[in-house]
């Protein structure tokens, strides 16, 4: 495959995961501040996004399985998680973590209990789909391309 | 590595300092570049404590203020366990040394209460986060060194 058409097809998985609303706008923002000095920025940032979630996930697990729930630490990681997500452009863990939230304030537990479920099939989908992105990246940069700019 | 061609120099201004305050390692990492394209120097801190003790102003016995510091501006999450960005604000409001520091809050959350209680205590600006690159060079007019007025610039507030 031609660097032009890794880059089309580059360009069509992105434009997919926009419409389906996995990413929004925020990440074109990531996009904007990748530069000649920092040029693995997006990937980075993802990269850190990765990791903290993994690990706000993992405790808020532990937090719904306990005997007695404290609603009030649920909502301080799930708080983390929607400003994370909200930061690189994970628009659909951040709707989840808003409705994870709402279950927390009415200490309900099923729907933090279906919430957590969405969560984490949500962090999963996104998870899965940059790491696709990224490799598709590589893919073009090994063919000599570039990544084309997204304009906002 | 010093830049010559920064967008501070050309108006004779020294690149500014700024302490960026945030809980949350995404965060710092977004806020820290979006101020390093407006070609600042970035220092980060994960809490309040962290940045009151690199001030200079923390509780600790044996924490003095630093004359060498050089911080232009302040910018902190309002959401942050142990020390909210609220009460760092007021911390530096109250310190003799850090008070004239102008100090923005950003929030991902848009509660006119909190905003104004902000506002009241001497914060510059309350921004809505996620923080696009618009929004810092707007806060470049608080970076300024030596607020002169006869500078010919101006900044249009809030």
């Amino acid at each position: 495959m031609d660097v032009n058409q890794l880059q089309r097809g580059w360009y069509k998985y992105l434009t997919t995961l926009f419409k389906e609303g996995i990413l929004d706008d925020q990440y074109k923002q990531l996009q904007q501040l990748q530069d000649e000095s920092t040029p693995n920025f997006v990937l980075e940032v993802v990269s850190l996004f990765f990791d903290d979630s993994q690990k706000i996930i993992y405790e808020l697990e532990r937090a719904l399985s306990q005997p007695l729930v404290d609603y009030k630490v649920i909502d301080a990681y799930v708080h983390q998680l929607k400003g994370s997500s909200s930061s690189v452009g994970a628009y659909k863990v951040k709707e989840v973590c808003v409705k994870f939230r709402e279950s927390c304030e009415n200490q309900n537990k099923e729907g933090c209990t279906i919430a957590m479920q969405n969560l984490k099939h949500e962090f999963s989908r996104v998870k899965h789909n940059l790491q696709y992105l990224f490799e598709l990246e590589q893919q073009i940069l090994s063919a000599g391309g570039s990544i084309p700019t997204i304009m906002l | 590595m010093a830049s010559s061609s920064s967008s501070w120099s050309s108006n004779g201004e020294e690149e500014p300092h700024v302490l960026a305050v945030d809980d949350s390692v995404v965060d710092r990492k977004l806020i820290e570049k979006l101020l390093k394209r407006e070609d600042c120097k970035v220092t980060t801190a994960e809490n309040g404590l962290r940045a009151l003790e690199y001030l200079g102003i923390g509780d600790e016995k044996g924490t003095t203020p630093n004359q060498e510091l050089k911080v232009n501006m302040i910018i902190t999450d309002y959401c942050m366990p142990g020390m909210t960005g609220y009460e760092l604000l007021k911390k530096i409001k109250q310190s003799s040394t850090m008070k004239e520091i102008p100090v923005v809050i950003m929030s991902s959350e848009n509660v006119p209460t909190r905003i104004n209680k902000c506002l009241e205590e001497g914060a510059e600006e309350f921004m809505l986060k996620p923080l696009c690159q618009s929004d810092v060079t707007k806060l470049r007019c608080h970076m300024t060194k030596v607020r002169n007025p006869s500078n010919g610039r101006f900044c249009l507030g809030r």
